[in-house]
């Protein structure tokens, strides 16, 4: 018996799906050609599996920053801010999402993931609750393993269920902490945030969204869904990423909570981490600026976001009813899911392969995210190359119609 | 109690009749996963409709112990208690 066996089960699942093809955990690009496109295997492939929403990873800007960053400040910080220090670029950086989101303060993370495990275990201690969404990141959960408050889970954007579970708190002692997130990741819904907000005013809680994927996508500052859904007012902390809309690595949480602060001395996620290293301050804080002062990108991602789902859609695909950056395409099974990815990939277009149990409902996905940085062109290629794999594989009906292919650019 | 606890195991055996193909019995003893068939988020969901059965919100950390048909029945037992 081996200190692996636990993991037969796993290791089964695994062989089954490398079997069918690729191991989707473990692709190798040869070299990232753009925000869009990358290499694989000598062929080029369009990218439309990244997260990188507002196509900032090649911005010149960032880039120029980030490399005079590196030349003035080092390569790295060798240590976490309560041992090494701050850097000026830290403090610059914490204004600056501060004052992004209108808010008294902010700390900065080394990953969105401690961020979330950070913010959350931490501020839940013991006789305090935790109403965590059911189908929340992994980082949401690990931070409730992490924490010594209870955890209760409520169902998927169910503001009743999450106001009858708080009903059943009543008398206990102790603070109830909400947690949701902006845009969820695998399906590309959003919370009902208003709804949300309404049960929190009601039954007394804090509530804490995650706006991991709505940053820089949704509202009319880019702040997410929290401004988009006019209710930051009732948001006591809002918690995001740097790796997706701003290109880079690393998260934070802002908050107009006074003691905030005191987070710095008590939060462990962030005390006996590294802090960020200098080249990635820099770009965030270029990528942030560029965010703040340009509001087509968001208007550019969120009308590339309805091309795809208009493309998907009429091509039949079971998708979600929210035109939002991430769309995902429900496949009858796992099997099913693994070769039409594989098969997309040898069709030269790139998206996720989402299989159970990291998926809501035991739903096998193909998951899509768009980005400001998609041409026209590229969308109606990648919605045709897929609507053909579709074809082929029988989930759509022949009698749809085909769509023609463009060619190559 | 005993007879409370009968009650309230019955009725979580009927709730996860639904869930597990026709016909499959289901023990005290069974695991809800291992010998049932529910995957990791399927059991999470099952939890939540036992939840709303017995008006009650069992705890993540609790829910982590809960192997058997039994053991889910002890833990709501409890929880039924401590509201009392």
């Amino acid at each position: 018996m081996s200190i692996f066996s636990k993991f037969d089960d796993v290791r089964s699942a695994f062989g089954a799906l490398t079997d069918i093809g690729r191991n989707p955990f473990d692709i190798r690009f040869d070299k990232i050609l753009s925000p869009t496109e990358a290499i694989l295997d000598g062929r080029s492939i369009l990218l439309f599996g990244t997260n990188n929403y507002l196509g900032l990873t090649f911005d010149p800007a960032a880039i120029a920053a980030s490399i005079d960053a590196i030349r003035e400040a080092g390569t790295g910080t060798t240590g976490s801010r309560i041992a090494n220090g701050t850097y000026s670029g830290h403090a610059t950086l914490e204004r600056q999402i501060a004052d992004f989101y209108g808010r008294r303060s902010a700390m900065v993370f080394t990953t969105g993931y401690q961020a979330n495990l950070g913010l959350i275990s931490t501020l839940a201690g013991r006789d305090d609750h935790l109403l965590i969404d059911a189908d929340s990141h992994a980082s949401i959960y690990d931070a409730c393993k992490l924490s010594a408050a209870e955890i209760i889970r409520f169902r998927h954007n169910d503001p009743r269920d999450l106001s009858r579970r708080l009903r059943r708190l009543e008398g206990l002692p102790g603070s109830r902490i909400i947690v949701t997130e902006g845009m969820f990741s695998m399906l590309g819904d959003t919370a009902p945030l208003r709804d949300i907000a309404a049960v929190k005013r009601e039954m007394g809680a804090y509530l804490i969204v995650d706006e991991a994927h709505s940053m820089g996508v949704m509202g009319k500052k880019g702040r997410g869904l929290a401004e988009a859904a006019g209710v930051e007012a009732d948001v006591d902390f809002i918690v995001g990423t740097f790796s997706k809309s701003l290109g880079a690595i690393g998260g934070f949480a802002v908050s107009d909570l006074p003691d905030f602060d005191l987070l710095r001395v008590v939060c462990r996620p962030y005390m006996f981490t590294a802090s960020l290293p200098p080249a990635i301050v820099a770009s965030v804080t270029a990528s942030l600026h560029r965010i703040a002062t340009d509001n087509l990108l968001g208007a550019r991602v969120q009308a590339n976001a309805r091309r795809l789902h208009n493309g998907l859609a009429q091509a039949g695909f079971d998708i979600g009813l929210e035109a939002n950056p991430i769309v995902a395409i429900r496949m009858a099974d796992r099997e099913l899911a693994i070769r039409f990815w594989n098969a997309l990939i040898a069709d030269g277009v790139y998206l996720n392969l989402a299989l159970p149990p990291a998926t809501p409902s035991s739903l096998s996905l193909i998951r899509s995210s768009v980005s400001a940085a998609h041409t026209e062109a590229q969308i109606d290629r990648a919605v045709s190359i897929i609507a053909n794999t579709g074809y082929r594989l029988g989930v759509l009906s022949e009698n749809a119609g085909r769509i023609a292919m463009p060619a190559a650019e | 109690m005993a007879n409370q606890y009968d009650n309230i195991e019955a009725e979580i055996v009927d709730v996860l009749k639904a869930l597990v193909p026709e016909g499959t019995v289901i023990s005290p003893k069974a695991g809800i996963a291992r010998d049932l068939g529910l995957d990791s988020v399927a059991v999470m969901d099952f939890v939540m409709d036992i939840e709303d059965h017995f008006d009650i919100s069992i705890p993540l950390d609790r829910i982590a112990e809960v192997e058997s048909v039994e053991d889910l029945s002890r833990a709501v037992e409890a929880l039924l208690k401590e509201k009392a």
